[in-house]
């Protein structure tokens, strides 16, 4: 029994209903995709402007004219990939590392002031991301002194907070009696934290890495604010550049969109299990 | 007993604190840097007229400057407009998918999850400049063809005052809802199949089971959902920032958007500053709000 009567009736019947479910679901998952489906069909059109192309949503001519205006547009247009590509691996890296350190620390080692610490954490959660980008713009910029390096689209984001709760909720569900007969036999707690509670926590580890990267990867914010050279800007910096110098290059620009978007396509298709349980994961809880 | 054993755990906890502070001290350095630091700041610079050589205190000026404002206020109008228009919608959206995915195969379950979920891993860049195209005001335009055949005139989308908010909302209401979905499915699943079996004994149909039991149990989840969407809506500014910067004549000026152009396009840091905090007292506010009025009986 469930919230549909699948004992009862008869097949013909489940068998029009699940059809007509899936029908609906289809005609939803088709609107969301459109875009994307539209991106990438248009961006193998001739690199024209736009005045001289009709779209059409099938696809019809193929040709990596597009790609390459896009890539004429800037010499830097293959290094924006290579800058995303650091950025969001070191702050990936970092955030795994220190975000899991920090999580097992507030969720399994006894110190003075862990639940005060571990509050402040929570509270600033809740602060929208405008109160801080004025102060963290005036520090990296103007006191630092730092403006357009790697360190100043990497420093703000080494470890979020985000991360270290996400890994402190995973972590609080391993039970104690692991880690102090561990503890019995001999274990440091950075022992512990490395051979105990990091394979324990692949999954969560896991879920992290690919999240965090996502969103380094799809960043535009902050890149935009703190770089002023094509030659430090991410993928999405550049890709709105191109988007502002070129308004009537249709075909080039969703190229560029394609571009960007793209390997983090592949990283879903390959990874997807994780994706989706990296939504559960954060929000049981929440 | 008692004692040896608790002897035995202080002895086996010994050195635990040092640990503890060197697993956190560099969460805690970030978090001091550019986290705490930069708030404190924010409320400092709030009551300053900011020059980067030396601010000069201006009190509440900053404050008064903005509620004088009428653009703040209409930012704030249209934030509200837009934050209405999304995310019930959205918040619909999911649970109607949620519950139609539901009774289908374990795998199609997944795939549908993934499907849904898959425009967002699109940057909001990447999106945005596919959107702009679908709006684009000419008679070839994606969304004019398709309004066309219904035997609608063609609109400015983006470029008119009357359609440009409700251009931002459409593109919402088609953007991503897999996270919202996944989270619906998850609660769906956790509910006792013991209640429809009661249910089912009493002779309720599916609407009735919908009503007394799916909405109910499902309350937290869409309490969450509405917090955190009314929350990420109130901040919206990437959007705004790319499709119409805002205009024209600032119907889609929110209030995230206001505060980047008063930073950084006017170089007033310290009214964008002032008005940032002004957000974040709406935005607990609001959270406060929500959960005083709909979460009364919900546990956490």
């Amino acid at each position: 029994m469930s919230l549909y009567n699948n004992q009862l009736g008869n097949p013909l019947f489940k068998f029009v209903r699940n059809m007509i479910l899936i029908l609906l679901l289809l005609l939803f998952a088709l609107a969301t995709l459109f875009p994307i489906y539209f991106m990438i069909i248009s961006s193998f059109g001739d690199p024209v402007e736009a005045g001289a192309v009709s779209y059409s949503i099938w696809p019809g001519k193929f040709t990596l004219d597009s790609y390459r205006f896009f890539f004429a547009f800037s010499e830097h247009s293959y290094r924006w990939l290579w800058n995303s590509l650091i950025v969001a691996t070191v702050i990936m890296v970092s955030n795994v590392i220190f975000a899991t350190a920090a999580g097992y620390s507030f969720a399994k080692v006894r110190f003075r002031g862990s639940k005060f610490l571990f509050g402040m954490l929570l509270v600033a959660m809740m602060i929208p991301y405008q109160v801080t980008q004025v102060p963290l713009y005036i520090l990296i910029v103007n006191i630092f002194d730092i403006p357009n390096t790697y360190s100043a689209l990497i420093l703000p984001s080494l470890v979020t907070v985000y991360n270290i709760f996400l890994a402190k909720q995973f972590m609080s569900s391993i039970p104690n009696e692991i880690i102090e007969s561990a503890k019995v036999e001999g274990c440091s707690q950075l022992q512990i934290l490395t051979r105990i509670i990091m394979p324990l926590s692949k999954t969560v580890m896991a879920v992290m890495a690919i999240l965090t990267f996502m969103d380094a990867w799809n960043t535009f914010f902050w890149p935009f604010l703190v770089t002023n050279t094509m030659e430090m800007q991410t993928i999405q910096v550049g890709l709105k550049n191109f988007r502002f110098a070129n308004t009537t290059y249709f075909s080039p620009m969703m190229a560029g969109a394609t571009i960007s978007a793209v390997p983090m396509f592949i990283l879903f298709f390959s990874l997807q299990k994780y994706f989706l349980e990296g939504v559960t994961v954060g929000a049981v809880k929440g | 007993m008692a004692r040896t054993a608790s002897s035995n755990r202080n002895r086996l906890n010994r050195g635990d604190g040092a640990w503890g502070y060197a697993f956190i001290a560099v969460a805690l350095v970030v978090y001091t840097l550019f986290t705490a630091y930069p708030v404190v700041s924010a409320f400092l610079i709030s009551f300053q007229e900011y020059k980067p050589l030396g601010s000069t205190y201006i009190g509440l000026d900053n404050y008064t400057e903005i509620f004088k404002s009428s653009l703040f206020w209409k930012a704030i109008g249209n934030t509200v407009v837009y934050t209405i228009l999304t995310v019930p919608v959205a918040l619909i959206l999911s649970f109607a998918v949620a519950v139609m995915i539901m009774p289908l195969r374990k795998w199609m379950q997944t795939t549908f999850k993934a499907v849904y979920y898959l425009p967002a891993v699109a940057s909001g860049v990447a999106l945005s400049v596919v959107w702009l195209w679908i709006f684009d005001p000419m008679q070839g335009g994606i969304l004019n063809q398709l309004i066309g055949a219904f035997g609608i005139d063609s609109q400015n989308w983006l470029g008119a005052s009357s359609t440009s908010m409700f251009s931002l909302v459409l593109m919402s209401w088609l953007s991503s809802h897999g996270t919202s979905i996944i989270i619906y499915v998850a609660a769906l699943l956790g509910i006792d199949d013991s209640y429809y079996e009661a249910a089912d004994i009493d002779g309720a149909s599916f609407l009735q089971k919908m009503w007394h039991i799916v909405v109910p149990c499902l309350k937290p989840t869409t309490l969450f959902l509405l917090v955190t969407g009314v929350i990420g809506s109130f901040q919206v500014f990437q959007n705004a920032y790319l499709m119409t910067g805002g205009g024209p004549d600032h119907a889609t000026t929110m209030v995230g958007l206001l505060i980047f152009d008063t930073a950084f396009k006017y170089f007033e840091f310290g009214e964008a500053a002032a008005q940032s905090l002004v957000l974040a007292l709406m935005i607990g506010f609001m959270a406060f709000l929500q959960f005083k009025f709909l979460g009364k009986d919900v546990e956490y």
